[in-house]
C-alpha cells in the first residue's frame, strides 16, 4: 500500500480500492476462521524446543482499516521458556498488545487478522498452532490454558455482576471434575485470598463498582490464575495502579508463578518493573522486534539504538539531571512503513549500511540478538523474513 | 430505597400540581371555545337571546365565569372529590366515556409494544453481532423504512393489499356485519380478526426506533472491555453475547420501555381514524377539537400521571437491572 499523497489524505477512489480490499481479504480469512468441525491435523504442529511453552515464529497479525493495512505485528519471533517471564517493552502502538492478543485469538475481527506465521503453544503431549486454531476449540484453551490479566481493572470487569459469579464462571467452564457448586464457591473463595483479599465472603457478593482499582486488578488476576494457566499474560497489569499497589501486585504474580510453575509473558513500557519481573526480555519497536536477550544482556550491554536511547531515557537514582534524554522523532506512520530499518530517521548512530533493507537480526551471544547494521561485521545471523 | 421512593412519589404529586395547572390554562387558552360555538348556535335560532346574552348565561352554567386560576382551582376541588364532572361534547360522565373507549386502545398498544419487544431487540442483537454484513444492512434498511413511513401511508397501503386486493380483512371497524348473530367466542375471534391490520401497522412503525437503540447499545457494549475479559475466560460466543453483553444492553433498554407506559393509554389517533376504531386516541382528539375542557383534562392529566408513574417506574427498574445506581 505505497501512496505518496499527503499524510491523511485520501481519494474516494482510494478509499474504495482499500474497503474492497480488505472485505475480500478478511471475508476469505474470516471463512476459514468460522469452519467447524476442523481436524485436529490442521493446527497440529511440533515445537521447536520442547523446553518453550510459547513459540511465536514469525507471527504477522494485520488491521485492514479504512486508510489501509496496519502492520501492527510485522515478523515477531520469539519464544516463552516454561517457567520463565518473559518481558515485552516497547512504546505505545509497538505492538505489544497486538502480540499478546494474537495468542490469546482476541484481536478485533474482522479487521484484526493474523496474516502470517505461527505460535506454537505446547501443550504437554502435543503443540497447536494458534493461528491455525478454529474458535471452538481456542475457547477450550482460553482461561484454561493460557490466561490474560488486562491493562484496565476499572473496565474488565462486568459492572452488573458479583465478583463472586464472575470468578465462579471461569472455574465451572474449565471444571473437569464435576464439582458441585458449593465447591466452585470453595475454590473461587481460595482464589480470592491467595490473590490477597482479605475478605473473601464479602467480597465474593460484591459488584466490581464497589471495589478500589488494585482490588479490582487482584480480583482479575485471580480469575486469570483459576484454572492454573500454563501461560499468563500479563498486560500492563500495574499501569492504571499507583506505585505501592503495583508493588503487591508484581510480587504476588512473582509468587503464584512460582507456585503453580506457569510461563509470564509480561507486557509493560516500565523498564523498572521489567528488570524486576523478567527472565529475558523482548524490545519491540514498530511492528518489529529490534533486540531480544536475558534481562541481563538488556540491561548491561543493550546493543540497538533504540534500546540505548530507552534506557538512556529512563531516570536513575543519585544522578541529578535537568531534563531526562528523549529519543528524537516519532514512529514512522503504521499504514506506510519505509523500506530501510523503521529506526533509521530517529538513529543517532546510522552507518553506511542503514539505506538498505531492514537489517536482519545478528547474534551478539546465543540468548541476544539485535536487528542492525551496527553488528553485521562479518557475522551473519538469520534472516528475519 | 423505601424512602427514595415516598420522596420521588411526594415530588411527582408537586409536579403534577403544576402540569395539570398548565393543561388547564392551555385548554382556557384554546380559540376553539365549546361555550362560544354553543352560544352562536343557541342565538341563531329564531327569537332566541343575543349572542352576549347567552355567552353569560352559558359560562355561569359551566362554571366558567371566573378567570383560570379560580376555575382551576374550582376543577381541583371537583377532582378530589372524585368528581371528573361530565363531558360537554359526549353529553355523558367523562369516566364513563374514558373507561369505554381507553380498553381497546390499551389492547392494541399492549399487544403491539409486546411484538415490538420480542421483534426488535433481538433484530437489534442480531445486526450488532453482524455489523456492516449484508444481514446488518437489509435490518437496518427494513428498520428504517419502518421509521419514516408515515402511519397514514403505511396504514392505506394495508388496507389496498390486504383489505381490497386480497379481501382478508374488513376494511375498517372493529366488529364485522353479522358481530351480533356471533356466540360470545366467536364475537371474540371477530374483533381480533379486526384488529389484526391496526396492531401490524403499530407495530411495524414501532419496531425500527427500538431496534436502532438496541443495536448501538449492543455495539457499545460489545466493545467494551469486559466482553474481551468474559471471551478470553473462553465462554462461547453465544454466552458472551447473551448473557454478558445483554445484561449490559438491558440498561438503556429498561429506560426506554418503562418510559413507553403512557403510550399504552394515549391511544393511536392516526391509526384509530384511519381503521375506524373507537379507541380513546381518536375519542379524545375529537373532545380536544370540541373544546371539551372536563374530558381533555381528565385524559391528559390522566397521561402526565403516567407518564409520571412511568418514569419512577424506570428508575426502579435501572436500579434493578444496573447494581451501580442502586440506593441504598
Amino acid at each position: 500500500m505505497a501512496r505518496k499523497k499527503p499524510e491523511g489524505y485520501l481519494s474516494a477512489k482510494d478509499s474504495r480500492r482499500i474497503s474492497r480490499y480488505n472485505r475480500k481479504v478478511t471475508n476469505a480469512l474470516e471463512k476459514q476462521h468460522k469452519r467447524k468441525h476442523v481436524p485436529e491435523s490442521e493446527y497440529l504442529t511440533q515445537m521447536k524446543d520442547p523446553n518453550n511453552t510459547v513459540e511465536f515464529d514469525n507471527l504477522h497479525s494485520y488491521f485492514f482499516t479504512d486508510v489501509g493495512t496496519v502492520k501492527a505485528v510485522d515478523g515477531v519471533t520469539f519464544e516463552v521458556p516454561t517457567g520463565k517471564t518473559v518481558g515485552v517493552v516497547g512504546e505505545s502502538g509497538c505492538g505489544k498488545s497486538v502480540t499478546s492478543l494474537s495468542l490469546m485469538q482476541l484481536l478485533q475481527r474482522p479487521q484484526g487478522q493474523i496474516v502470517e506465521g505461527e505460535i506454537r503453544v505446547n501443550m504437554g503431549d502435543k503443540a497447536y498452532d494458534i493461528a491455525k486454531m478454529p474458535l471452538e476449540k481456542m475457547q477450550e484453551i482460553r482461561g484454561n490454558y493460557i490466561s490474560m490479566i488486562f491493562q484496565e481493572p476499572m473496565t474488565a470487569l462486568n459492572p452488573v455482576f458479583r465478583i463472586g459469579d464472575q470468578v465462579d464462571e471461569v472455574i465451572k467452564l474449565h471444571d473437569k471434575e464435576n464439582l458441585s457448586k458449593h465447591e466452585i464457591r470453595e475454590r473461587t473463595l481460595k482464589m480470592l485470598d491467595m490473590v490477597g483479599i482479605a475478605n473473601t465472603e464479602g467480597v465474593y457478593r460484591m459488584y466490581p463498582h464497589e471495589l478500589s482499582g488494585g482490588m479490582r486488578q487482584r480480583v482479575m488476576i485471580a480469575m486469570a490464575l483459576a484454572c492454573s494457566p500454563r501461560i499468563i499474560i500479563a498486560d500492563e497489569p500495574t499501569t492504571a495502579l499507583d506505585v505501592t499497589i503495583q508493588a503487591q501486585v508484581l510480587d504476588l504474580l512473582r509468587n503464584l508463578k512460582d507456585k503453580i510453575n506457569s510461563s509470564i509473558m509480561f507486557i509493560t513500557h516500565d523498564l523498572g518493573v521489567i528488570a524486576e519481573m523478567a527472565d529475558y526480555v523482548v524490545v519491540m519497536y514498530a511492528g518489529r522486534i529490534v533486540e531480544k536477550g536475558t534481562v541481563e544482556e538488556i540491561f548491561a550491554h543493550p546493543c540497538h539504538p533504540y534500546t540505548i536511547g530507552l534506557m538512556a531515557s529512563k531516570p536513575v537514582v543519585g544522578k541529578q539531571v535537568d531534563k531526562l534524554y528523549a529519543i528524537p522523532g516519532k514512529v514512522p506512520n503504521p499504514v506506510n512503513m519505509p523500506n530501510y530499518c523503521y529506526f533509521k530517521d530517529r538513529c543517532e548512530m546510522c552507518v553506511e549500511g542503514c539505506s538498505g533493507d531492514y537489517p536482519h537480526e545478528v547474534s551478539v551471544s546465543p540468548t541476544h540478538k539485535v536487528s542492525c547494521y551496527r553488528y553485521y561485521d562479518g557475522k551473519v545471523g538469520e534472516s528475519n523474513g | 430505597m423505601r424512602k427514595y421512593i415516598v420522596k420521588r412519589i411526594l415530588i411527582s404529586i408537586l409536579i403534577l400540581f403544576f402540569v395539570a395547572f398548565i393543561i388547564y390554562a392551555l385548554m382556557r387558552c384554546l380559540p376553539t371555545s365549546y361555550i362560544e360555538s354553543m352560544a352562536r348556535q343557541k342565538s341563531m335560532q329564531p327569537g332566541s337571546k343575543s349572542f352576549d346574552e347567552w355567552m353569560v348565561q352559558l359560562k355561569e352554567m359551566y362554571n366558567m365565569d371566573g378567570g383560570i386560576i379560580p376555575g382551576y382551582f374550582a376543577w381541583l376541588g371537583q377532582v378530589f372529590r372524585g368528581d371528573f364532572g361530565d363531558s360537554w361534547f359526549y353529553t355523558v360522565p367523562v369516566l364513563e366515556k374514558f373507561s369505554d373507549t381507553v380498553w381497546i386502545s390499551f389492547i392494541m398498544s399492549a399487544i403491539s409494544l409486546f411484538f415490538e419487544v420480542i421483534i426488535a431487540i433481538p433484530l437489534g442483537i442480531i445486526a450488532a453481532k453482524k455489523q456492516y454484513s449484508k444481514t446488518d444492512y437489509t435490518i437496518s434498511v427494513i428498520a428504517l423504512a419502518g421509521i419514516s413511513l408515515p402511519t397514514f401511508f403505511f396504514a392505506s397501503l394495508m388496507k389496498l393489499v390486504f383489505s381490497i386486493k386480497l379481501g382478508w380483512f374488513d376494511l375498517m371497524g372493529l366488529v364485522g356485519r353479522n358481530y351480533e348473530q356471533l356466540s360470545a367466542w366467536g364475537k371474540f375471534l371477530d374483533k381480533a380478526h379486526h384488529l389484526v391490520l391496526p396492531i401490524v401497522t403499530l407495530t411495524v412503525i414501532s419496531i425500527g426506533g427500538l431496534m436502532r437503540y438496541t443495536r448501538t447499545n449492543m455495539l457499545e457494549v460489545l466493545n467494551a472491555d469486559y466482553i474481551r475479559t468474559a471471551r478470553a475466560k473462553g465462554l462461547s460466543e453465544r454466552k458472551v453475547v447473551y448473557h454478558h453483553a445483554f445484561r449490559n444492553t438491558l440498561i438503556p433498554l429498561v429506560t426506554i420501555i418503562g418510559g413507553s407506559l403512557p403510550g399504552l393509554f394515549s391511544g393511536a389517533m392516526i391509526t384509530e381514524t384511519l381503521y375506524s376504531i373507537p379507541g380513546i386516541g381518536y375519542t379524545s382528539y375529537q373532545a380536544m377539537v370540541g373544546g371539551d375542557i372536563p374530558f381533555s383534562m381528565f385524559y391528559l392529566t390522566f397521561l402526565a400521571v403516567l407518564t409520571l408513574l412511568g418514569n419512577l417506574i424506570s428508575d426502579i427498574l435501572y436500579a434493578v437491572v444496573d447494581p451501580r445506581v442502586r440506593i441504598s
